[in-house]
């Protein structure tokens, strides 16, 4: 016997309002619960994922560099992915990390995009915003074990001004004149410093260009996750430009002069 | 006793396509004290009449701070006042927490307005008794709007809200294209002189029963404040020195404008169908 | 070949949401002023992540609180207690006295009891009756008021020098005389500019930069230390207490 009366049944089966004209109340449930039926998935790993993203300021901007490889493990799975991702007029946001949750996180600032921009008052999201707003969704997520696996780089220029920074999936948040994440906080970081560091002002666009170039040649020379195809992100006082793939070049004669391990001829 | 077939209720429009119980909110607006506000290339302030109820009492606040770059003034209920600008507080602070930015001023007013919207339509609601001016500055510099029961809300170069409120709006009317290049004094002057007229004959503005409410960098007669130009209401002996720098009455060139009918004489509803005697 | 168990086990098994990004902070309470100073580095294993993070922030014209620990908890819980102090302004028309931070500093760790903001705190300033006053706590809210606190990753290096230099530990007055009850502004600055240097010497998540905060209370004055390096005034006021900032740089490497 269910000695729950409001599961007795109903005169008649309101529970579908086909016209949507009145909100039904839902009747508490007092069956039997299985434990185990709301569990839900979280991301414990991550899965398809990219690697280092590098970005710097220089004297008119903020210049951003991510390969194009999406790794699966150590299979070079998806190898024309876009890791440079444009939201609103002023700011680009490049992911390493799971490319799936960065797919979302496109989805959501997409999302926030068309609210501001169909308020139309003349506010718009600079990179300063989207960088707060990425720090509290990222935090949030940790917060709620769930977390958003990446490390992001927002880099932006709106009012004459650079802005450069770094979230990751734990809600941690800095700025400063170089940013590299993943191997490249690694491999690429020292050289940037040493080319950036208190010539912020100096560097011109060319020179950023070779810069992350060149790094992100060393990074390919050395990151087996990573793809000698890439792109490169410029932000300045001209609004954003994300160029086409531009493939590194690079040199592998030397290979034949290595003795030691791998194939011998002698 | 006047009663109304159609304004029990506000989900039901009378014959009319009027809502009486909105348009009984507007009246509860028009029974608060007045307040008026303006806006330069740099400023935007406020100003208000306070009531006290008698000698014994103190006199109602009439200004609210919002956050570092918004403040409003009320006319109306100061009960449902507290109520909206809490909300108003809390939207402002969610802006800052998820965005790092102050909350755009025209969003913050349509906030509210939505939410006095809805109150509007649903029933077993009553629309909010209160009407606000809101200042404040954003990315697009300062702003004045108007919020009131109905769920409207305008920008403005200068407006009045309150009892007897048409005869500042008289003086703003006349004057309000000199506003856009006023310094901070100059403004505060005219709001003053706006403000006085909407006082009864044998009244005047004093120390005690003005509030100033101000955005925008600090004037000749202010100490700094922190954050510059934030939000800042000047009471009691503060205003003296704006007081003082009021021009006589009997100066100004115009006449004193026609006294304005009651507001207890409720505007229009005498000659509508629907009101009816009642019993 | 690596055995069968490692293979059957996943690299990560469970998500850790903390981590640790070094750094040190200190504060130091006068008989009228109150010192509270941290570095700037962020740092996340061997990594520097800048150089220039700040972990003291100025609360309001008699409160500086700063945070060490997990880097991300501690923004946030700052940005929280920033809006408790805004909503209590709003209620109340004045600041917060520094007393009731502290314990709402205290409740704001409690709530948080089984899934803690990894942040050791240290709030110092100036209290209602005029006294410079340092209040630490530990991660989920113990706290207490002191003379003197350093926390963080050259803790131990930094608080037994304090001991020795603030609470005369180990020291013997000379005859006929006692130690000072309270240290004057320009030697608690020496001291702390000196726990920064040798912080920096000897530990690795330690250095870059240094920001020292100093809250005067009412009326008084820096006591000749205006001249010191890199200071700047904060408060716009000069009726109540007063906030000044040193930015300092230390060792890079």
């Amino acid at each position: 016997m269910d000695h729950f009366p409001t599961n007795w049944g109903r005169p008649r089966n309101d529970a579908f309002d086909a016209y949507a004209t009145h909100p039904i109340h839902q009747r508490p449930y007092n069956g039997p619960k299985d434990t185990f039926a709301d569990g839900v998935q979280r991301t414990q790993q991550p899965i398809v994922t990219g690697t280092s993203v590098l970005a710097i300021k220089y004297k008119d901007g903020v210049m951003m560099a991510a390969d194009n490889l999406a790794s699966y493990g150590s299979l070079a799975r998806f190898k024309d992915v876009q890791r440079l991702h444009q939201v609103g007029n002023y700011t680009v946001i490049g992911a390493g990390g799971d490319m799936s949750d960065f797919q979302y996180i496109q989805y959501i600032l997409e999302e926030l995009s068309v609210e501001e921009i169909s308020a139309q008052d003349g506010h718009e999201l600079g990179p300063v915003e989207i960088h707060e707003y990425m720090s509290q969704v990222m935090y949030a997520r940790r917060s709620k074990m769930n977390p958003l696996w990446n490390s992001l780089l927002i880099a932006g220029f709106k009012d004459g001004k650079r802005f450069l920074s770094f979230v990751d999936l734990l809600g941690t948040t800095y700025t400063a004149s170089t940013l590299a994440t993943g191997y490249g906080a690694y491999i690429a970081q020292p050289l940037l410093r040493k080319a950036v560091e208190g010539r912020e002002d100096i560097i011109t666009e060319e020179e950023a260009r070779k810069i992350l170039e060149d790094s992100m040649r060393v990074l390919f020379y050395r990151d087996a996750r990573s793809l000698n195809k890439f792109q490169i992100a410029t932000i300045s006082s001209a609004g954003v430009s994300i160029s086409d793939s531009m493939q590194l070049d690079t040199t592998w004669s030397f290979a034949e002069d290595i003795r030691g391990y791998g194939a011998q001829t002698q | 006793m006047f009663r109304n077939t159609y304004d029990s209720d506000n989900t039901v429009f009378s014959p009319q396509g009027r809502l009486h119980q909105v348009e009984y909110a507007l009246e509860a607006v028009k029974q608060g004290s007045a307040a008026v506000g303006l806006r330069s290339k740099t400023h935007a302030i406020l100003l208000a009449l306070k009531r006290s109820t008698g000698e014994l009492a103190s006199y109602q606040q009439k200004m609210f701070r919002i956050d570092d770059h918004v403040g409003i003034a009320i006319a109306g209920l100061t009960s449902d006042a507290r109520v909206l600008s809490n909300f108003m507080r809390q939207q402002a602070m969610g802006e800052r927490m998820m965005f790092n930015r102050p909350m755009p001023v025209n969003r913050l007013v349509t906030s509210i307005a939505d939410k006095a919207q809805v109150n509007t339509q649903e029933y077993g609601r009553r629309p909010y008794g209160v009407g606000f001016l809101v200042i404040g500055q954003d990315q697009s510099g300062p702003h004045l709007f108007e919020f009131s029961p109905s769920g409207n809300s305008y920008e403005y170069y200068a407006m009045s809200i309150g009892a007897r409120s048409q005869s500042a709006k008289t003086y703003l009317e006349r004057h309000y294209e000199s506003f856009a290049d006023c310094n901070l004094e100059d403004l505060i002057r005219h709001g003053l002189h706006a403000l006085r007229e909407t006082l009864q004959q044998d009244k005047e503005l004093n120390v005690n029963n003005t509030s100033i409410g101000i955005i925008g960098p600090m004037g000749q007669h202010e100490k700094p404040i922190s954050p510059p130009g934030s939000f800042r209401i000047l009471e009691n002996e503060k205003v003296e020195v704006y007081l003082q720098s009021m021009e006589k009455k009997e100066e100004a060139a115009d006449p004193a404008p026609a006294p304005v009918p009651a507001p207890a004489a409720a505007p229009g509803a005498a000659a509508d169908d629907d009101v009816q005697m009642s019993g | 070949m690596p055995d069968m168990a490692s293979l059957a086990h996943p690299q990560q098994r469970a998500f850790n949401p903390y981590t640790e990004n070094g750094g040190t902070i200190l504060a130091i309470a006068g008989a009228d002023f109150s010192v509270i100073a941290g570095d700037t580095r962020q740092s996340e294993g061997y990594s520097i992540q800048t150089r220039y993070a700040p972990k003291v922030f100025r609360l309001t014209d008699r409160a500086v609180l700063a945070v060490n620990g997990f880097a991300a908890d501690g923004n946030m819980f700052v940005k929280k207690v920033k809006q408790r102090l805004e909503w209590y302004r709003h209620a109340h028309a004045k600041d917060m006295p520094l007393r009731a931070i502290a314990r709402l500093i205290q409740t704001m760790l409690y709530a948080r009891r089984f899934f803690p903001y990894y942040v050791y705190n240290i709030l110092g300033g100036i209290e209602e009756d005029g006294t410079g006053a340092v209040y630490s706590f530990d991660p989920v809210g113990s706290y207490e008021r002191e003379a003197c606190r350093a926390a963080g990753a050259a803790q131990s290096l930094v608080q037994p020098f304090l001991d020795n230099q603030i609470y005369f530990k180990n020291q013997v007055p000379a005859p006929g005389t006692s130690h000072p009850a309270h240290l004057p502004l320009p030697t608690v600055l020496s001291i702390v500019i000196d726990s920064f240097t040798s912080a920096t010497e000897r530990h690795i998540e330690v250095g870059d930069g240094l920001e020292i905060y100093i809250v005067l209370a009412k009326g008084r004055t820096l006591h000749g230390t205006e001249s010191i390096g890199g200071m700047q005034e904060l408060t716009t006021t000069d009726d109540g207490e007063r906030v000044f900032v040193v930015r300092r740089d230390l060792k890079k490497d």
